[in-house]
Parts: C-alpha cells; structure tokens; sequence
C-alpha cells in the first residue's frame, strides 16, 4: 500500500515537470527563441515576385490590407495541399469580413514553379488565393525578410522535395507583423488570429 | 568488314535468344498456374480500412496524396508495411513532420505498428499514402485500388476515392 502511494507520487511528479516543460516550450521562456525569428514587418521588406498573372509583386503590392502569407510548393502532396483548403476555409468562414484580405502562396520550388504552373494550381482552390513565384535569388531575398527557410532535398526515387516553413504569416494593413499560424491549426485558433489583423 | 561481323554475330544472337524465349514461354505456360496459385495474396482479416480517400492530382507529373484509417480488430499486434497501386509507380507511406521552427519536411515511414484494439489514421499532415511516378492521373469522382501490405505478409486492397484538389478531409 505504501509502495503504491510512492509511485503514485511520482507519477504525478512527472506530470508536473512535463507539464511545466510544455509551458516553458509554448508560452514560457523557452519561447523566446523562435520569438527572436519573428518576420520583419512588410515595410521593412524588398523584394520582387511575379504573380500568377505575370504581373511584377512585392511587399509594397501587399499594404493597404490584411495578408496571410505562406510557403510551399506544387509537387508537395501533403503539407502544401493541405494549407491551401484550410486557407480557403478559413476565408469561407470570414465571409465578408475577409473581403479584403490577400492570401499569398509564394513557391519556394522555383525550378518546376512557373508562373503557368502557379495559375493552373491555385486556380483549384479559393480564388482570392494568389501565388507568386520567381528566380532563385529573388526567392532568397523574400524568404529572408519573413525569417522563413527551404532546402531542397534528393529523394530515393530521383525526384526531389522541399523541406519549408509551414506557417501562415499574419500582417496587418499597415504591414506590421501580427502573428503565425502553424501548420494545420484548428481553425477555432486560426480565425481569431486572423481578425486580430483585421 | 568488322561492323559486318558484328551484324552477323548479333543476328546469331537474336535467333538464339528467340529460340530461348520461345522455349521459356512454354515452359512458363506449363508452370505459371501453381506458381499463381502459390503466390495468391492473403486477404487479411483482422485490419479493417476506414474513410480512404485521395486528393486529385494535377496532370501525372506530380506526387499525390491517400489517406485512411486502420483499425486492428485482431488479438495480435500487425504493422503497416507498404503499399502498392497501379496507378502508381512507385507507393510508399510517407510521414510528414513540423519541427520546432515550424519547418515541415516528409520522408518514408518506415512500419507502422496498428495497436491491438486500436487504430492508425494517415491524414493530414501525419502519414500518407505518397503515390509517386503516377502512370494515370486521379481525377475527382472516380475511384483507384490501392493495396495495403502488412508484416505477416497479408494484404487488403481498398478502392480509394478520388475527392478535389482542395478536399480536407474523407467527406470531400
Ligand atoms: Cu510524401
């Protein structure tokens, strides 16, 4: 009897400290670190892409409303296909209050991503949607100012995918930096993120 | 001359090889019924397949994605270890992973253990169902089977339907 009261103190011991671990990872001071990579706001931001239209684009484009901004790329099954329709979602859910909002998909496989593949792609999903594509180096230049990362990675069947920053970038009209949405966020937690840009 | 010989000797080759191939064609018509019978599938019995379904893809050039639910109503535990479709070339499940920088990346799976009494979803940003090299392209309404490998050398193939390019989920 007295055994089992000792393990059930250390149960919920290890409760406690993964508990105060989670807290210190999400909200406590643990957080800080990916705090310190937070996205430059628009304004401070230079770069130049070309949108789905063939039209030239870049943070400038983007001020005067709110934008969801995010990365991905057309060959990605999962991850990318999957921030698409919950964007659309969330938009359909915004209605109108969402009527002046940009939604940006920036390509960061610029190889196989041309501007008529862009057109083609997001043409399957919400048509608010934009997607920008570009050379290399102008991509470079964009990831950098959001503190967002890609690479290129060889798969076995000789074919390649991209590692990317999955979140959505949340700015407000002026273009200030308001929030990220992680990758496929219930949707109760993304749409108040996305009106406090509103 | 020497390109002469050449021919020659390659024509011999192809006569020869013709001869061969039609003797192990007869040979082949002789045995091939017990090797079927020998290499019938083993249906299995204690996973049951819930919700499949697959997103459109975008001409064939592209990977697409499956998804389902497996559910082990067996006493033993059994793992998921591979797929294969005809309407791909090359399947395999896939786990994609968010990291702590929020950096999403994909790479092969590996077996999946399905608990005794318990289930394994590939959905959405989990497993996947990664059909590589599609030989047909997946076209929204219509339906392609998709067979299940398991670690006590069983299989199950399901018929996946095909749902939009922005479908989230198994109800479209
Ligand atoms: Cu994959």
């Amino acid at each position: 009897m007295k055994q089992f009261g000792r393990i059930a103190a250390v149960g919920a011991a290890v409760v406690v400290v993964a508990l105060f671990f989670g807290w210190w990872q999400v909200d406590g001071p643990g957080a800080e670190q990916t705090l310190g990579k937070r996205s430059l706001p628009l304004t401070q931001m230079d770069f130049s892409l070309t949108d789905q239209d063939g039209k030239d684009v870049g943070p400038q484009t983007l001020l005067g409303q709110p934008s969801l901004i995010f990365f991905g790329f057309t060959y990605c099954p999962d991850v990318c296909p999957t921030t698409l329709s919950d964007i659309s979602l969330w938009l359909e859910e915004l209605g109108a209050e969402a009527k002046d909002l940009n939604a940006v998909f920036i390509s960061v496989d610029p190889e196989r991503d041309t501007v008529e593949v862009m057109a083609d792609y997001i043409s399957y999903f919400d048509p608010r949607i934009q997607g920008w594509t570009g050379t290399d180096a102008q991509l470079a230049v964009a990831v950098k100012g959001f503190r967002a990362t890609y690479e290129k990675v060889m798969q076995t069947d000789g074919d390649y995918t991209m590692n990317h920053t999955s979140g959505v970038f949340v700015f407000d009209d002026v273009g200030d930096f308001v929030t990220t949405i992680d990758y496929h966020e219930p949707r109760e937690f993304a749409l108040p993120k996305i009106r406090r840009a509103l | 001359m020497l390109q002469q010989q050449i021919q020659i000797k390659s024509e011999a080759v192809m006569n020869n090889s013709k001869n061969t191939l039609a003797g192990l064609a007869a040979a082949l018509c002789m045995v091939l019924p017990s090797l079927v019978a020998a290499q019938e599938p083993i249906p299995n019995t204690q996973i049951v397949v819930e919700q499949p379904w697959a997103r459109a893809s975008l001409g064939t050039s592209r990977p697409a994605g499956a998804y389902l639910t497996l559910r082990n109503l067996g006493d033993t535990v059994i793992s998921l270890t591979g797929l294969e479709a005809d309407i791909s070339g090359m399947a395999s499940v896939h786990q994609s992973k968010t990291d702590a920088n929020g950096i999403s990346s994909m790479s092969p799976a590996g077996d999946i253990e399905i608990p005794v009494g318990g289930t394994v979803a590939l959905e959405p940003g989990g497993y996947h169902a990664m059909l590589m090299k599609l030989q047909a392209p997946l076209i929204e309404g219509e339906t392609f089977p998709m067979t299940l490998l398991f670690s006590d050398d069983t299989e199950l193939t399901v018929d996946v339907p095909i749902f939009g390019m922005g479908a989230r989920g198994p109800e479209g």
